[in-house]
């Protein structure tokens, strides 16, 4: 499955797959991924649980190196972890220990040693942008699982990426808040535009937050199908309503959870 | 420990706030009845009003001699154990072949009875102070090399991980990610070895010593001064609990963080 784009694609993976097994009769965790994605986009995949959603982020990020194909931003190979990319896992993983504003400074101590006062500053606008002001100085514990998920994509956008990787980042939140962090999301994007790729097992998440999908097929996990998703931006509570939203989340069930892996 | 019993009047709360403390004072009542009643002669069990006489009639300076002795041996015995089991622990997370070549020297340490080969170190290092640290060392500093270790290991993979896509030094990696998360675990092992460290500097003192909170109830013995035995292994008793308490206090300061949370 080839996709051909009238826009440059800045995110590149051609024939990825990767066995974690060097044997080369073992399994293959995820294969033959070929995906393009363009400046800005935002793109979520969605499978069923194993499919490979979780090595096909890491292999992007760098942490994994693809053990067939490869991936390139920008033209260039992803050979190790690189500046311009921004992790959200699962869980927030804030460090215990560290008050919020630390935890959000805490890549730049970790990576540099040190930093500076206009790093202060921008942790504070970052900070208030999501929210999050009067929380600077309380310790993770006393925030909410929203609050530390906020915190967790705060760090994240810290060194400014141009990628942002999100990992199944809102699944362990309950379902009010899990909407209203996804608008919250999709704000902090139209207003700091990244290139996005948004990891869930949620369906619906992936179409109200999303311009494509990546559905993938149970292990080892490929391309089902690529979907364009055509809502109208700015999208909000009401998009739900929206006949198209039915439809495409139909669409995507649909290829969930008819077995049809392609030949 | 129910952290939520809420009793019914000020009677039953009045009994659950003083009940563990009731129950000690009735068992030393009953154990000073049945001395009485029974006429116990002092040398097969003495009472507690003979131990509390016994302990006045040895001059104060004498016991703090006593102290002193033990309590330097247990605590430099201690500090040593800290300053080889940190580093050698940290030592072993990162590199698997200091593990694999290290592991089973520790295991062979661990399983020879530190009581056996005391009388083997006092030949090779004489009778001072050196082997009886070296005792309380060999005694004490497993358990921290045990907790150190599992601490460190139980790091979320995924903080390994948002270290890894900094490509931050592997140092800053062990200092602000791996040791902190390890601080509870180290401290559970702080408490077992403190309490250690007191029994490793009375088997020293029974091996071979000329003062000490464990020579004085030896030699006590032999002179069938039973009471004053006893007001010694009371008083080694209450210091023991002392320092166990100590670490909990210097975590509390230190690390507020890390202790349970409280509802």
């Amino acid at each position: 499955m080839t996709e051909v784009s009238n826009k440059a694609a800045y995110v590149s993976m051609q024939g990825v797959g990767h066995r974690y097994d060097p044997n080369p009769d073992a399994p293959m965790a995820v294969q033959d991924i070929d995906l393009d994605i363009h400046r800005h986009e935002f793109v979520a995949v969605v499978g069923p649980s194993g499919c490979g959603k979780s090595t096909l982020l890491r292999m992007v990020s760098g942490l994994l190196i693809p053990s067939h194909g490869e991936v390139s931003v920008f033209n260039r190979r992803v050979t190790e972890p690189r500046d311009d990319v921004g992790i959200v896992f699962q869980k927030a993983n804030l460090l215990p220990w560290l008050t919020v504003r630390k935890n959000v400074l805490f890549p730049l101590k970790h990576k540099y040693g040190h930093y500076t006062p206009e790093d202060e500053k921008r942790t504070d606008e970052l900070l208030k942008m999501a929210g999050l002001t009067q929380f600077a100085e309380k310790m993770p514990d006393e925030l909410s699982g929203g609050m530390q998920q906020r915190v967790g994509i705060v760090r994240a956008l810290l060194l400014n990426p141009d990628i942002l990787l999100m990992d199944e980042p809102f699944s362990a939140l309950d379902a009010l808040t899990r909407e209203q962090i996804g608008f919250d999301l999709l704000k902090i994007w139209e207003e700091n535009p990244k290139t996005v790729l948004f990891i869930t097992h949620s369906i619906s998440e992936a179409v109200l937050l999303s311009d494509r999908i990546l559905v993938m097929s149970k292990r080892p996990g490929t391309v089902l199908d690529l979907i364009e998703v055509d809502l109208p931006r700015p999208r909000t509570s009401k998009t739900i309503n929206e006949p198209r939203f039915a439809e495409l989340t139909d669409l995507i069930r649909g290829h969930i959870y008819e077995p049809n892996v392609p030949a | 420990m129910s952290q939520t019993y809420q009793p019914k009047s000020w009677v039953g709360m009045l009994a659950y706030r003083f009940a563990p403390a009731l129950f000690f004072v009735g068992l030393i009542a009953l154990w000073e009845l049945v001395c009485q009643v029974g006429k116990v002669p002092n040398y097969i069990l003495p009472s507690p009003s003979a131990i509390i006489k016994a302990f006045f009639d040895v001059e104060f300076s004498r016991w703090m001699g006593h102290l002193w002795a033990t309590l330097r041996v247990a605590l430099m015995g201690f500090a040593l154990s800290i300053l080889i089991a940190l580093p050698l622990s940290i030592g072993m997370i990162r590199s698997e072949l200091m593990n694999r070549t290290l592991y089973p020297v520790l295991i062979v340490i661990q399983s020879t009875p530190v009581v056996a080969v005391a009388p083997l170190i006092i030949v090779l290092l004489g009778t001072d102070d050196p082997s009886r640290v070296l005792i309380t060392c060999l005694i004490t500093f497993f358990p921290l090399v045990v907790s150190a270790t599992t601490g460190m290991l139980e790091t979320p993979p995924e903080m390994i991980e948002l270290s890894q896509s900094l490509r931050a030094p592997r140092y800053r990696e062990t200092w602000q990610i791996r040791i902190p998360y390890a601080i509870p675990h180290i401290f559970s092992g702080l408490r077992v070895s403190i309490t250690l460290a007191i029994i490793g500097a009375v088997v020293a003192e029974f091996v071979a010593a000329e003062e000490g909170l464990g020579y004085f109830i030896q030699f006590s013995t032999s002179f069938f001064k039973i009471p004053q035995a006893f007001a010694g292994l009371i008083f080694l008793a209450v210091i023991s609990l002392l320092l166990f308490k100590s670490v909990q206090w210097i975590q509390a300061w230190l690390f507020p963080w890390s202790l349970p949370k409280k509802k």
